[in-house]
């Protein structure tokens, strides 16, 4: 099985740069089926332009990003055409937005938000459709009978498990999170991440999660990533890098964490 | 300066204007324009639009969309909700009949030209007619993503996920397609248009039409075009398809049951009649047959 001996992204030499000053220096990664990797860094260190880089939404000034697609193997996701990189986007591809608000259409209702990229991919019938959708709503853990309520009238943890199900309804096999749970509070953060677990491991799921906080790491990531002014400083075994940090930025990180 | 006519006196050619107000490049920049819309059918193509000497909403649009295409031979009818005879007709008849001097018709079949607001004819149009509408939102997909840039980008690659996602929620609200009028098609097999605010009754009159139905957006700046004997889909879901609506009167005025009827309140009583909304279909209609006038008034 070629997904045994090839990654499902793979990133090679990454420079990002606003103007002259350069945001993401010198990245290269490989993020393997099912495997979630957590980028961990403070404010400013370039966490964000990195991941909108390997989501195709935004160019990287040098380097490149190669997706395994179906049936074609790794390709460079920027020589795309705009339809295929569209495509990839709305349908083997998640990316969940910081602000739920950024990531659902508000104004139209659940079940219509988390069935809208199936309608994209054709399908045109409104009783499958409406099942399936009511059915992502449970395995999120919203009650079904929400389904024809606006994500407005929704809390700030629901609308961000709506906008989880809106991007999972597809079967991605990669899915982009940016700062998933900041704004919520702990109780909710904690079955938010219960539930993302499950459902990377239900699935399969490859995940690239930005965050600051390190408990968001380590309870979701296999794998992390350090970043600090734009350099990944260490990566290694989530759980190695947290508990034997070797890099002075990590150790600074790690013992700044309050203990509970 | 001279008083306008008195409204029954047929106005004459104001020499002072030339020949459909517009000047002559202003015309062939339009032409140019619909000729590209019938050549993508389906497709906004962009134009200069002119201030004309109505507001608009009153449908400037296909305005100029006529006074490109109108020469001294043609015939034309106006028509507003179906009728010959509201504000709207009389005030585009009389700005024709001043600036072109041509022949106007009520006549659906006696028309070269019918420009229209918010209905199609009940009478089949024929091979050589055009039909011009005039369209206050030419874009379907407005109103769930305001950025233009972005529904061009939609249109070009196809991506029209976003017009189910609006009938999506008038099923989960209502239970039905509530959407009524301006419901959108898809022309050709490739562009979803919008149908300017017709009724989705007038919807299955489009597909295969043999008239050449030209759309102006005055405002927007916009015009698209349906040639004749092109594809009108009317969009739906498998388990939902597209339906029209249906009456259980007759209209109370000619007895047809076939056409779009109009409900008119007849008194503060709560009196109401079923009419018929195309008026030169109604007068044939009674023409045509002895009027069933013996029917009593609905009283609710």
């Amino acid at each position: 099985m070629h997904e045994l001996t090839q990654p499902l992204l793979r990133v090679q030499n990454l420079h990002c740069a606003y103007g002259a000053r350069a945001v993401v220096r010198d990245i290269s990664l490989d993020l393997w089926p099912g495997e979630v990797l957590a980028i961990v860094g403070e404010s400013g260190s370039g966490k964000t332009t990195l991941l909108n880089a390997l989501a195709a939404r935004h160019a990287p000034t040098s380097g490149t990003v190669a997706f395994a697609m179906r049936g074609s193997g790794l390709q460079d996701i920027y020589a795309l055409s705009e339809a295929q990189a569209r495509l990839l986007a709305r349908t083997d591809w998640g990316f969940v937005h910081q602000h739920a608000a950024d990531g659902l259409r508000m104004n139209v209702s659940a079940g219509a938000n988390v069935a809208e990229r199936l309608m994209a991919l054709g399908q045109r019938h409104y009783g499958n459709l409406r099942a399936q959708a009511g059915d992502w709503l449970a395995r999120v853990e919203i009650d079904p009978s929400r389904i024809d309520d606006r994500p407005d009238t929704f809390s700030g943890g629901m609308r961000q498990r709506l906008q989880i199900a809106r991007n999972l309804i597809t079967q991605p096999r990669l899915v982009f999170m940016d700062e998933p749970t900041s704004g919520l509070d702990v109780s909710v953060q904690a079955r938010l991440l219960d539930m993302l677990r499950m459902l990377t491991r239900q699935m399969n799921l490859a995940a690239v999660i930005v965050t600051h906080d390190l408990a968001v790491a380590r309870l979701l990531a296999q794998r992390m990533l350090v970043m600090q002014g734009g350099v990944a400083v260490e990566t290694g075994l989530t759980d190695q890098v947290l508990d034997d940090p070797q890099h002075p930025y990590t150790q600074l990180l790690v013992s700044s964490v309050l203990p509970p | 300066m001279d008083q306008p006519e008195a409204s029954s006196a047929a106005p004459v050619r104001d020499p002072h204007i030339n020949f459909a107000y517009l000047d002559e490049r202003t015309k062939r920049m339009i032409r140019r324009a619909i000729l590209k819309a019938v050549a993508i059918p389906g497709y906004q193509v962009p134009f200069g639009s002119r201030e004309m000497p109505l507001p608009y909403g009153w449908g400037t649009g296909g305005i100029q969309v006529t006074a490109s295409i109108i020469g001294p031979d043609d015939v034309l009818k106006v028509i507003d909700q179906g009728s010959d005879d509201t504000v709207n007709a009389v005030n585009i008849r009389r700005f024709f009949q001043r600036t072109t001097g041509v022949e106007v018709t009520t006549d659906t079949t006696a028309a070269s030209i019918i420009q229209t607001r918010h209905r199609i004819p009940e009478t089949p149009l024929q091979a050589g007619q055009i039909l011009v509408y005039q369209v206050p939102v030419p874009e379907p997909m407005q109103h769930l993503e305001p950025r233009e840039v972005e529904t061009r980008k939609l249109h070009a690659l196809q991506e029209y996920g976003l017009m189910h996602v609006n009938l999506f929620e008038d099923l989960a609200h209502y239970g039905h397609i509530a959407t009524t009028y301006d419901y959108p098609v898809l022309v050709n097999g490739r562009y979803i248009m919008s149908p300017s605010p017709i009724p989705k009754f007038d919807n299955p009159k489009m597909h295969q039409n043999p008239a050449l139905q030209l759309f102006g957006a005055g405002r927007e700046k916009r015009i698209y075009a349906v040639p004749p004997f092109t594809d009108v889909e009317s969009l739906g879901f498998e388990d939902h398809p597209f339906e029209v609506q249906h009456w259980d009167h007759p209209c109370e005025i000619c007895g047809a049951r076939d056409s779009f009827l109009d409900e008119v309140l007849t008194d503060d009583q709560g009196s109401r009649m079923f009419v018929c909304s195309d008026s030169d279909y109604c007068a044939k209609q009674q023409a045509l047959h002895t009027p069933p006038n013996t029917l009593p008034p609905e009283t609710v």
